[in-house]
């Protein structure tokens, strides 16, 4: 007869040896030297830091709350990127959630060729962000590229007089040009996540469902949304954090402009640090930023309590 | 198939094969453009396939830069990267997950906690202890500090949890020391999720830019998404040769993803919690 292995570890554990203590620590020391280092340390010194103004060069200079009070209350610049990031975050993130729901419900009515679709859209998310944000700086050129290709020739086949926008260079169009991208690298990752959750609705409570008569789309609003919603909540999660800690898809397609149309927050890091030479600014930047993730994540997991419906297991 | 749903069926195709078709017109672009002659990039309306194969963009785009130098920094970063965390993150794992000691959960719990600090945290402090270090423009900046991941060890060591610790208390009677239950009954009984993290692991470094960014200086340093954006910077409208390049750094990896597909997303989703 097996022992659950609850049992059994908890037998285990009357009869430790002392030995084992010095053991343990040898197999945690790599990974505690690194984390110590590159992990510990750095949060300490991020904390320190952010309590100076220092440039690398000339002595560091405490000046308390300083670099904190002048993003928070003087920074025009720093209402601006956060203004962006808050763009950036409310649109990605439903954009996100709504299209790779979309395109997993599609996937998922056993239609043929799933594993090819699936490799077409997951694609994007494996590549290189540098390099896909070259090839949209050129598919969306003003002259050249085919998006404003596509808008001239519809202009002339309707006759209506629309004219395609400088999408890089106009400040309202470089934040759409820059959620296109995030759009199409990231919908297949949202796309499988879904589609592994749909897999996990039983099949019964369609079939319940249609017995009472319900529609096509009445059964995705009460069954397929709320059976998935767990994972709604995970990815609003993570794909906040993500959109909040958006960089080099901005950095390399726009630069940040034109005049901080498109900068985010952590650019504007970046630009403190290693443009401005501003390293504690730039670190009292990092740690606002980690309160809004914070705080967003915080009010999301209390949220998540009357939207999201978790198995009951009856 | 009832009627209906056959014509169902072809109106779903109809749907994904147009998704797919905007999913795959950047890559047909690129690929063309990296092909077209340089008078032939400027026309209008632009031109989808080449008149003629002009490959002599990629010797032009490759010999610009050192993009050779770009691999090798980037493979080699990966490579040891990867299986430093691996290394580093599971012997800790066994650590957390099998071995008694004193402080382990207040310990677990500090790893868990640093969970919550956003890289953009850490980013300007360990350049400053990369800089310290003497590291900077080195190797040493490059593997090092990315290979130390909480997430990882917070991984591996729920997965070690699940392996019957019948297996190691037999090993123990037969004598085992705890290194070889970690090498020779953990590891082997974890392919899987060592697999998928792995890839996890080697795509996000592969893939990562930040870092490198702020780490190197030199053109011999640079990793291929650093080297891709200084050759924009110098070649902003030279676009069939920062297509080609775009199409030699993207090339590799697709060409991996389509044999192994199943790898790669089980490898992003599995642990997808860990990155974006």
């Amino acid at each position: 007869m097996s022992l659950p292995s609850q049992t059994s570890s908890r037998k285990r554990s009357s009869g430790w040896r002392p030995s084992q203590q010095n053991e343990a620590y040898l197999f945690l020391l790599p990974s505690l030297i690194g984390f110590a280092l590159f992990v510990l340390v750095p949060i300490v010194g991020a904390f320190v830091l952010s309590f100076f103004k220092w440039n690398l060069i000339s002595p560091a200079q405490f000046i308390g709350l300083d670099n904190y009070q002048q993003l928070l209350f003087q920074d025009a610049v720093f209402r601006k990127v956060l203004a962006n990031t808050f763009v950036y975050a409310v649109s990605i993130v439903p954009l996100q959630l709504i299209s790779g729901l979309i395109m997993a419900v599609a996937l998922n009515q056993g239609i043929r060729g799933l594993e090819l679709y699936r490799l077409i859209y997951f694609m994007p998310v494996i590549t290189n962000i540098v390099a896909v944000a070259i090839v949209f700086q050129w598919l969306l050129n003003r002259d050249f590229g085919v998006a404003n290709a596509w808008v001239w020739q519809l202009a002339e086949a309707t006759g209506w007089p629309i004219a395609p926008p400088d999408w890089l260079n106009s400040s309202f169009w470089a934040k759409p040009a820059v959620i296109i991208l995030t759009l199409w690298k990231n919908i297949g990752f949202t796309m499988v996540i879904y589609l592994a959750a749909l897999q996990g609705v039983p099949e019964s409570l369609y079939d319940a469902s249609k017995v009472d008569g319900a529609s096509g789309l009445q059964r995705f609003r009460f069954v397929t949304i709320p059976m998935v919603s767990a994972t709604t909540f995970f990815l609003v999660v993570i794909q906040m954090i993500g959109a909040f800690q958006l960089f080099a898809e901005p950095f390399v397609m726009t630069r940040g402009g034109p005049a901080q149309a498109s900068l985010t927050i952590v650019m504007y890091i970046y630009q403190n640090a290693f443009e401005f030479g501003r390293m504690g600014k730039a670190t009292a930047l990092a740690w606002i930023l980690f309160a809004i993730i914070f705080v967003f994540t915080l009010i999301q997991t209390r949220l998540q309590r009357r939207w999201v419906h978790y198995e009951t297991g009856d | 198939m009832t009627r209906r749903k056959r014509i169902g069926h072809i109106f779903l195709h109809l749907f994904l094969i147009i998704g797919s078709l905007f999913m795959l017109l950047p890559f047909f672009w690129m690929l063309s453009t990296s092909l077209k002659e340089a008078r032939e990039v400027f026309t209008f309306p632009p031109q989808w396939i080449p008149s003629k194969l002009n490959w002599s963009n990629y010797t032009k785009a490759l010999t610009a830069m050192p993009f050779g130098r770009f691999y090798l920094n980037s493979f080699l970063v990966a490579i040891s990267t990867t299986a430093l965390t691996i290394t580093t993150s599971s012997l800790a794992a066994f650590a957390f997950a099998r071995l008694r000691f004193k402080g382990r959960e207040t310990l677990f719990l500090v790893y868990l906690a640093t969970l919550m600090i956003p890289f953009t945290v850490l980013l300007i402090p360990n350049f400053i202890m990369v800089r310290y270090l003497g590291w900077y423009d080195s190797y040493w900046a490059l593997i090092f500090p990315p290979a130390f991941s909480a997430f990882a060890t917070f991984l591996l060591r729920q997965n070690f949890r699940g392996i019957p610790v019948e297996l190691d208390d037999a090993a123990r009677m037969d004598g085992a020391s705890s290194f070889r239950i970690w090498w020779q009954i953990i590891m082997p009984n974890s392919g899987p999720a060592l697999a998928a993290l792995a890839i996890f692991l080697f795509l996000g470094n592969w893939n990562e830019f930040l870092w490198p960014l702020v780490v190197t200086n030199s053109a011999e340093m640079r990793t291929i998404p650093v080297g891709l954006n200084s050759f924009q910077g110098q070649y902003s409208v030279k676009w069939e040769l920062l297509m080609a390049a775009a199409v030699v750094a993207m090339l590799p990896i697709i060409i991996v993803y389509m044999f192994a597909q199943k790898w790669f997303i089980k490898g992003i989703t599995v642990t997808g919690m860990g990155g974006r």
